[in-house]
């Protein structure tokens, strides 16, 4: 997994459960509604969480409740953390175009409940590689990987880069 | 072995026999691409993925809907550069602003067809499971390369089957169902599966859409009614749309021994109205246990439940009455064909002489961009399917979701009504 890189130390941003793509990005902020597709790095979270969009650093990970990412097909919703550089999304269950939108742009999502473990503005270190979340209170949790078809996904950085250079689909005999 | 209905269509499409679990790759029968994801779409197909043409224009069906007409400059704009687009690369089938929401329009033009596997840059493509299709919701990439390729990938998904027993009682219909499966799944409980409806072979297709389109909100990836079954009584061609399920394939079958992976059973004859309050879909009540609740504005519409049968049903309980003080109600018809078949029969007029507003077939307000807007403070009673806070504008606002019966006693009273109120006195 060679794209994912390791950050150094970075913050946990807490989120409750069924957060939907329109409190990630309302509809009204769209690219389709915007002068320019960059402006969208402006307005993750704009009005669930205004304090996100104005603080989040590359490599930030979110800690979520059940059903992230619940509701539209909108891939300017995970395409707006991505902008801002969100590393990684941790949730017990993402809904599930979220979940492939944020795959085929290459944002690591773990199926894991956290919720209970971490606190919101903590500070983490992730190892991508091994999956692995150091705390600053000293705790190393162990990160499941995604299913094993799509860890060639995972790897070669979303599905784009996936496809140029294999030519086929995840889960798809070579 | 049995089979599921989305078992079978990924079955047939996979080339061989698959069950729940397995992941294929399948070549898809139609892609809908509509205009607030077509630029991203547009640009990742030529510019990341270096496709200079769609893999078959005659599959591909683009739909001017999400904001129509054109509200600002920007998105006037991008229309424009969406319909020159379609022109270069020969798509054969783009619906214009008016023509109404991609998944009636193309269920009524007859692009979507049972055993179908669909593709649509919106998350309510498990719509077109109304004349038993696989429709699903994909985002910007995957539609991107499914227009690239013909293809994509598919975990088949395991099916929660829904069963309805018996018959609706006066003021309750398709959408009090579909709200009470929410009620009992939760807004994850189908969350990867597909969901099945059976019992309500009795409904038109337009009502199995209702269904159909609220399957996502319990999280699922396809939601489907099974097509063609009963056709006595079963009236699925009761609008005029009898060539979708006049089309079932013969392998299409309802299998006695499918494995359901959950199963919700709902009788029809106890079920009340039902309402989803603010600001999660599967925040459903009983009407009667709601309490008094006052609403600004009645917005009936959407693919959920601004179709033909929706409005009539509105009429029915607006006619010879008026709108409540203070109260608006917009009427935004899901399709040009419906608001053209009440214009014909004197539903339309009797929801204008009500007091009711109307605008161009398409989304409208249901995304919040135009047509009607929430203000901070105030209460919508909305047809649609989602209640999600800043979903139809402020986030300050609330969403409260309820059938078109409830949306028209609602309108008329000023508060959130139960329609067995008024319909006693509209029957007399
Ligand atoms: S009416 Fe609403 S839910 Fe349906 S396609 Fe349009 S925006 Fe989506």
């Amino acid at each position: 997994m060679h794209i994912l890189t390791e950050a150094p130390m970075a913050r946990v941003w807490m989120f409750g459960q069924d957060i939907n793509t329109d409190q990630i990005v309302p509809g009204r902020y769209a690219p389709y509604m915007l002068k320019h597709e960059d402006d969208l790095r402006n307005y993750p979270f704009i009005e669930h969480r205004p304090d996100f969009a104005a603080q989040v650093r590359p490599g930030d990970v979110i800690v979520a409740g059940n059903n992230f990412g619940c509701g539209s097909s909108r891939e300017y919703a995970p395409l707006a953390l991505r902008m801002v550089g969100v590393g990684a999304i941790v949730a017990p269950l993402f809904a599930r175009i979220f979940f492939r939108n944020a795959l085929n742009l290459g944002i690591p999502c773990f199926t894991a409940d956290l919720t209970g473990q971490l606190r919101d503005g903590q500070q983490v270190e992730l190892d991508l590689e091994q999956g692995i979340l150091h705390t600053d209170d000293g705790r190393t949790i162990q990160l499941p990987p995604p299913p094993a078809f799509l860890r060639e996904v995972w790897a070669a950085g979303g599905i784009v880069p996936f496809y140029r250079a294999y030519g086929r689909f995840p889960g798809e005999h070579a | 072995m049995a089979q599921t209905l989305s078992e079978q269509i990924l079955s047939r499409a996979a080339g061989r026999p698959v069950r729940a679990g397995e992941v294929v790759t399948v070549d898809v029968d139609l892609v809908m691409m509509h205009d607030s994801l077509s630029p991203s779409i547009i640009r990742v197909l030529h510019e990341e993925l270096g496709a200079e043409r769609v893999w078959d224009p005659e599959r591909v069906a683009v739909v001017i809907d999400h904001v129509a007409p054109a509200a600002s400059v920007q998105t006037a704009e991008k229309q424009a550069d969406l319909r020159r687009w379609a022109r270069a690369q020969g798509i054969a089938h783009l619906f214009d602003v008016g023509r109404g929401i991609s998944h009636p329009v193309l269920v009524e033009e007859g692009l979507a067809r049972p055993g179908m596997i669909i593709l649509g840059s919106d998350s309510h493509s498990t719509a077109y499971g109304c004349v038993g299709a696989f429709g699903t919701g994909m985002g910007t990439t995957d539609i991107a390369l499914a227009l690239a390729t013909g293809r994509t990938w598919l975990r088949v998904p395991e099916t929660v089957l829904v069963r309805a027993r018996g018959r609706f009682r006066p003021g309750v219909g398709p959408k009090d169902l579909a709200l009470r499966a929410a009620r009992a799944l939760r807004a994850d409980g189908a969350t990867y599966a597909a969901v099945e409806w059976h019992g309500v072979e009795f409904l038109s297709v337009m009502e199995r859409m209702t269904l159909a389109t609220l399957s996502i909100e319990v999280g699922a990836k396809a939601g489907i009614v099974p097509p063609g079954v009963d056709r006595g009584q079963g009236t699925g061609d009761r609008d005029g749309l009898a060539l979708p399920l006049a089309s079932v394939p013969g392998w299409l079958t309802l299998q006695e021994a499918a494995e359901y992976s959950q199963v919700v059973e709902i009788d029809l004859d106890a079920l009340e109205p039902q309402v989803s309050a603010p600001h999660t879909v599967d925040n459903v009540t009983d009407l009667s246990a709601l309490g008094r609740v006052a609403v600004d504005v009645v917005y009936l519409g959407t693919c959920t439940n601004g179709h033909y049968e929706d409005m009539a049903a509105a009429a029915r309980l607006l006619r010879g009455r008026r709108l409540a003080p203070g109260v608006r109600m917009l009427v935004v018809p899901a399709s040009a064909r419906a608001l053209q078949r009440a214009a014909e029969d004197g539903t339309l007029a009797t929801l204008l002489a009500a007091g009711a507003t109307v605008g161009t077939p398409g989304c409208g307000a249901c995304i919040g961009r135009h047509m009607g807007v929430l203000a901070p403070g105030e209460v919508c009673l909305f047809t649609g399917n989602r209640n999600f806070r800043g979903r139809m504008g402020s986030p300050q606002a609330s969403i409260y979701l309820a059938s078109p019966e409830v949306a028209a006693a609602t309108a008329i009273t000023g508060y959130i009504t139960h329609p067995q109120e008024l319909l006693a006195s509209a029957e007399a």
